[in-house]
């Protein structure tokens, strides 16, 4: 699990974003990183920090996102067999990563999600058209079930050869 | 009849010196006292520390607190087939935000850099606990000499160098211009600096004096805290550029150009670029001017990083004499958070500290080269600065302390990402 040095780094750090002191951050407290402001998903990422309907985070939900990105290793030290399911294993990676897109929660990720995720990422750079066949090529490779969506389990197969844990892990120094 | 004993001890121990530019040693042995004082804490620090928790020796997280993976976006989201996109493209992004959120390169320079261990000021045990009773008795002893004895002290050498600025100048400033009316106004601005230096327990090392600006140059460094230009005037003379303040700074501003040619802007000016450039060039070719002092970061940043320099000051032409500046944060924390603290409260701080210890570098003068526009030269100069001070180089704008970034750094990545997007297979 989290050391207590890894713990007390993130707190500092918390409150060092918390502009207003008062235990939360905002969604402005987060734009405020340059450097996540100027990503292309940043809003997304920003969101996924946020419950449904919620406009702060405390500290404890701050941690909470913040654990999908814990490097699968920690987890071979605690071995928790009979707890559920870290928030940092391949799968809740993967499922992480699905919520990106799947932004009405449906559990399929639909030609217009996936449009606006691409639209986020590349700007003005790309026309419509052209858009739209990449949505369209990328949904016909990965759809299985003939729906014209991808579900959660169409998504894990396609990136089946996908390292994962390296991706979308976050490593301590110390 | 106290009052009138404390100003001259006062005068004779420290005014008088200054004024002749000599020093009795008080300070060396005020600093060699300190120094001793927090070797000995930080060792009892560290023997409680162990104590407490063996495996835990605090680590200066110097190079962040997280691995930061540098591989640029092209070869992170290398691809597997021939195919445009794919799913897991959002890992680069998503990883990157991530990064950020938990440790960000920009956000830190404008709060004060954490320490390697404590030096007995409680501003900055945040995340020192109670060792021992002795310790906390020596941090006692050290609140009281700090707020009952430094601080009356210097605040009553702040005041009689702003005095003596004011004064001083006001008088010079009644003579035609003149060699004499010069040297007397160089000698005015040097005794009132070094008083000023004393009023702060600055402790400055200057390095290269041979490199020292020279008249009808332009003197940049980096900036940390108001009291830079004291620092620098400690040592020689320079033209002050700025706006023009009211209140107590506007008296002093109001007083010093009528000694020594000052340039001084009015609110409005300052908005017009092309105004300001040509009455610094105007300066500047007076080779008879004293050099100007410019902080081209526009902000003050917390001393360990140099952030994006502002074009405008290497527009203007002629010498460059870079000089960098660097604090050491054990003595005190120099740099002014201006969002967290006002002038007030920050000068307090300054007062309560330990002391003002810092390195001062004077570099070798640069001057434009050909095919350079201002922006390359001013990173060249920042790039030496950065190097010669030890302070790492943000290509960000200082200005980020308060305003959004701008969108256009965005749109470069959109940018760079769809180049990765349309150059695999066919479009359409």
């Amino acid at each position: 699990s989290v050391s207590h040095s890894q713990i007390t780094r993130l707190y500092s750090r918390f409150t060092s974003l918390d502009k207003g002191e008062n235990g939360t951050l905002s969604r402005e407290d987060f734009q405020r990183i340059p450097e996540l402001a100027i990503n292309p998903l940043g809003d997304r990422i920003i969101n996924a920090f946020f419950p449904e309907g919620e406009d702060q985070v405390n500290f404890r939900g701050f941690m909470r996102t913040l654990a999908h990105f814990r490097p699968i290793e920690d987890n071979e030290k605690s071995k928790d067999h009979n707890g559920p399911e870290p928030l940092n294993s391949r799968s809740n990676k993967l499922h992480f990563a699905f919520r990106l897109y799947d932004l009405d929660k449906d559990d399929k990720i639909s030609r217009d999600e996936l449009l606006q995720v691409l639209r986020m990422m590349v700007g003005v750079n790309i026309s419509d058209e052209q858009l739209g066949s990449i949505a369209d090529r990328t949904i016909q490779e990965a759809d299985q079930d003939g729906d014209s969506a991808i579900s959660f389990a169409e998504f894990v197969k396609v990136l089946e050869k996908v390292d994962v844990e390296q991706k979308m892990s976050i490593r301590f120094l110390h | 009849r106290l009052g009138a004993a404390w100003l001259v001890l006062v005068f004779a121990l420290i005014v008088l010196p200054s004024a002749l530019g000599v020093s009795l040693g008080i300070s060396e042995g005020y600093m060699w006292l300190l120094v001793k004082t927090l070797e000995w804490a930080t060792i009892r620090i560290e023997k409680g520390a162990k104590k407490s928790r063996p495996q835990m020796l605090k680590i200066p997280a110097v190079n962040g607190i997280i691995e930061r993976d540098e591989t640029p976006m092209e070869k992170e989201i290398a691809r597997l087939r021939q195919a445009d996109f794919e799913f897991s493209d959002i890992f680069y992004f998503c990883r990157k935000g991530f990064e950020a959120i938990v440790d960000d390169e920009v956000t830190q320079r404008f709060s004060s850099e954490e320490l390697v261990s404590w030096n007995l000021l409680t501003r900055t045990n945040v995340n020192f606990h109670y060792i021992s009773l002795r310790l906390t008795v020596v941090w006692g002893i050290g609140v009281i000499v700090r707020y009952c004895f430094l601080l009356p002290l210097r605040f009553t050498l702040a005041a009689i160098g702003i005095t003596s600025m004011i004064v001083g100048t006001t008088l010079v400033g009644q003579l035609p211009n003149s060699s004499v009316k010069n040297y007397l106004s160089e000698l005015v601005h040097l005794t009132c600096s070094r008083i000023l230096v004393r009023a702060l327990s600055g402790t400055i090392y200057y390095h290269n004096k041979e490199n020292k600006p020279q008249k009808g140059g332009i003197c940049v460094a980096n900036h940390t805290s108001p009291i830079d230009a004291i620092i620098l005037t400690n040592d020689g003379c320079y033209a002050m550029v700025g706006q023009v303040h009211g209140g107590l700074m506007g008296v002093i501003q109001r007083a010093t150009v009528k000694a020594c040619p000052h340039v001084w802007f009015e609110r409005s000016e300052i908005k017009d670029r092309h105004l300001v450039t040509k009455r610094l060039r105007e300066h500047v070719a007076d080779k008879s001017k004293l050099p100007i002092l410019i902080f081209p970061e526009g902000t003050c940043i917390n001393n360990t990083s140099v952030m994006m320099f502002k074009k405008g000051s290497f527009e203007i032409g002629g010498t460059i004499y870079p000089v960098a500046i660097k604090y050491d944060p054990q003595f005190g924390d120099a740099f002014w958070n201006s969002s967290k603290y006002n002038i007030v409260s920050y000068l307090l701080r300054i007062m309560t500290s330990w002391a003002i210890v810092c390195n001062v570098w004077y570099m070798p003068p640069m001057v434009r080269e050909e095919g350079e526009d201002a922006v390359q030269f001013a990173n060249r100069v920042r790039s030496a600065i950065a190097r010669q001070g030890g302070l790492t180089e943000l290509p960000w704008d200082g200005g980020l302390k308060r305003a959004k970034v701008k969108d256009s750094f965005r749109e470069e990545q959109q940018k760079n990402y769809s180049k990765m997007l349309v150059r695999n297979g066919s479009i359409g």
